[in-house]
């Protein structure tokens, strides 16, 4: 659509007047760009743009797939329900603390991850780094199967081990308290792709700098503090924002752990699972979109936030903005 | 910790060289074997018996059997049972609270043994006893030859979709000038961070008017559009290769058509890989979506849904959980390992570029 304003000539013809057109070539490429990227546009439209819309508006409403003929609007209803629904409560005081124990050890287990496999003195580090982002190609559904056995209170190899040093193992998967370590270790198993893009980072810092800072006197542990982390930050950035969203979107593992229950307790009730099970169990599809767009919401305002906060952390070698 | 010091103070630089190595690489070897040990708790309780599963005094960490020995057409356990001749290896005939009866496996013709206390202070002999059979009863039992028939479908055909949309609309952002396109370009990267959650129900409800749900086309046709990531590798590879290449072909009289095919796509065959596995494997492990799609028909379900559902039902049975488990993986992690690089740089390209 832009390109056909471009190719007519305006009807003010200020634009026209003060610089040349476009020539004809240039006219006939800005066209074929656009068939070429138009079947992004038409997904976005049908996939993105539209459904967004579609479902802040299904919000105002009682919408059910099984009586579509009864829906009514409900003006903001499903809003204030979401004030009074404990569940709603429920959900996001699970999600949230379990983002703050994830996000945390993700990054810093990736962190020792890629300086471990950037290190110097490692033997065949390739090795290394491919059988360490190994467990990321894992399914998730088949990672679940496996930890939820290794996290088995009688044959499980954790209890298993922490037994034979003398300490009772937890109930891991039954616990309320326990179930949520036990999700972070299990996310752990996905750490490639971060260990990789960390990696990637380290090793496009110029070793000048760490000669620098040696010849000034810095130890390993300086010139990791002062060099390497500024460095990297940038994408230190870029997986915080990657992690925050998933946080909020969290549901395969637990589901897959817990068959979809949410338990032990509500324990397992992260926002999106309360959502699934509103709009695709309950079939309260009105309700789920309300859900859904204070989802949106949410992850929106944290996006902004994280943005808003680059300055005062983040480091651009080019300058940046 | 001191003398630690003064000896490594007193070793020339190579040795100390060495000496790091040795410890550096001795540490990432333990937290490696750590890292891993889910993988070696998959492959032996995938190939433990039912048996060994159930009884809580079998050993734990291998597949092993109760040693028998076949006495009279009879399977009789065999036991350690302490003897004035030290631990013997004897097989009970006739087993009772007070007192048993026992054999001796290298000498039957040599009567019966009685041994006096209760038999079930006494440890049974064990011998390994992988289960292979456990691969087809899980092969069987979860029907896997559908579960993969119904994922290569889904994958396959969602990636010849990913990649000819993105091949193209990578090519339309690398090399066109159109109005708006800076901007374009800025809201697909900023789709990254769109929850799927806020698209789902109305594009449900759509699918299911137009008889979409319970059939495989909402995890295929949505992937014919182009995605972020994709696109973003895609146009990545494309800055790299040198405009002049294309301008030869337009004065050669090709069309930005024929461009595309002919200097292009040639010359951006490890993107294109790269794309090809990315979606590939992201097909393989999509679980939710599959899930609210085709969670009323079985007969659809991928691997994912499938070895969830199974674990639902039959979660009790640990040892075909694992075998499942194994079964699924294994393409992952072939696939993975033959093409590690090309997985790797597309992960730096999407993830450190931006």
């Amino acid at each position: 659509m832009t390109a056909s304003s471009q190719g007519r000539r305006s009807p003010m013809g200020k634009s026209a007047k003060k610089r040349r057109g476009p020539s004809a070539r240039e006219r006939y490429r800005a066209r074929w760009g656009l068939i070429f990227i138009s079947p992004w546009i038409v997904g976005f439209l049908a996939f993105t743009l539209i459904p967004i819309l579609a479902t802040l508006a299904f919000s105002f409403t009682d919408y059910s797939p099984v009586a579509p003929d009864r829906t009514r609007f409900v003006g903001v209803n499903n809003y204030a329900t979401m004030f009074g629904d404990t569940k709603v409560r429920t959900s996001l005081a699970v999600t949230v603390r379990y983002g703050i124990m994830a996000i945390p050890a993700t990054l810093g287990f990736g962190l020792l991850l890629a300086t471990l496999v950037n290190a110097k003195h490692l033997v065949s580090k390739n090795i290394f780094r491919t059988l360490f982002f190994m467990p990321s190609m894992i399914p998730a559904v088949a990672g679940a199967m496996i930890w939820g056995g290794v996290m088995n209170t009688q044959t499980g190899w954790i209890n298993l081990g922490l037994e034979t040093i003398g300490i009772p193992g937890p109930d891991w998967l039954n616990s309320t308290t326990w179930i949520y370590p036990a999700l972070v270790l299990i996310g752990l198993w996905g750490v490639g792709n971060l260990m990789v893009t960390l990696l990637a980072a380290m090793q496009g810092i110029p070793s000048e700098y760490f000669e620098a800072a040696r010849m000034d006197g810095a130890n390993p542990l300086q010139s990791y503090w002062f060099i390497t982390l500024p460095m990297i930050s940038p994408v230190i950035f870029y997986n915080l924002t990657l992690m925050l969203i998933g946080t909020f979107q969290y549901f395969v593992l637990p589901y897959v752990l817990k068959n979809g229950t949410g338990g032990p307790a509500d324990a397992t009730l992260f926002y999106s699972l309360n959502l699934y099970k509103n709009a695709f169990e309950y079939n309260l599809m009105g309700y789920g979109s309300a859900l859904a767009w204070v989802l949106f919401i949410i992850v929106l305002i944290l996006t902004v936030l994280l943005f808003a906060s680059q300055r005062y952390w983040v480091y651009y070698a080019g300058g940046g903005d | 910790m001191a003398s630690a010091r003064a000896y490594r103070d007193r070793l020339t630089q190579r040795q100390r060289a060495s000496l790091d190595k040795i410890l550096v690489t001795c540490i990432g070897l333990v937290v490696l074997l750590v890292f891993l040990a889910p993988l070696g708790y998959m492959a032996t309780t995938g190939i433990k018996s039912d048996v060994q599963i159930s009884d809580p005094d079998a050993p734990k960490l291998w597949p092993y059997s109760k040693k028998t020995y076949e006495y009279k057409g009879e399977a009789l356990e065999i036991f350690n049972v302490p003897t004035e001749d030290g631990v013997q290896q004897l097989a009970a005939i006739k087993k009772t609270r007070k007192a048993t009866q026992f054999i001796d496996p290298q000498n039957p013709e040599g009567g019966e043994i009685r041994w006096e206390g209760n038999w079930r202070t006494l440890d049974p002999v064990y011998v390994s006893d992988p289960q292979w059979v456990n691969f087809r009863n899980a092969w069987e039992q979860l029907d896997f030859f559908k579960l993969f028939r119904n994922t290569f479908i889904i994958a396959g055909f969602g990636t010849i979709g990913a990649v000819i949309s993105s091949v193209v609309v990578a090519y339309g952002f690398a090399r066109f000038d159109f109005r708006g396109k800076n901007a374009l370009f800025m809201v697909l990267i900023a789709t990254v961070i769109l929850p799927v959650q806020a698209t789902l129900i109305p594009t449900y409800i759509l699918y299911a008017r137009i008889g979409w749900t319970n059939t495989f086309l909402p995890l295929i046709v949505p992937h014919f559009f182009a995605n972020a990531y994709n696109v973003f590798l895609l146009r990545q590879y494309y800055l790299g290769i040198p405009r002049e290449m294309d301008e030869a072909a337009e004065i050669d009289g090709a069309s930005p058509l024929q461009t595309l095919f002919a200097v292009i796509i040639p010359q951006s065959i490890p993107a294109i890989m790269a794309v090809c596995l990315f979606h590939f494997f992201f097909a393989w492990n999509d679980f939710f979506a599959p899930l609210v799609y085709l969670v009323s028909r079985p007969e659809l379900w991928p691997l994912s849904v499938g070895l969830q559902k199974f674990n639902a039902i039959y979660g009790r049975v640990p040892n075909l959980l694992q075998t499942g488990s194994m079964i699924m993986i294994i393409i992952p992690v072939v696939v993975f390992f033959l093409a590690q690089r090309v997985f790797m740089q597309g992960i730096v390209i999407t993830g450190v570029e931006k």
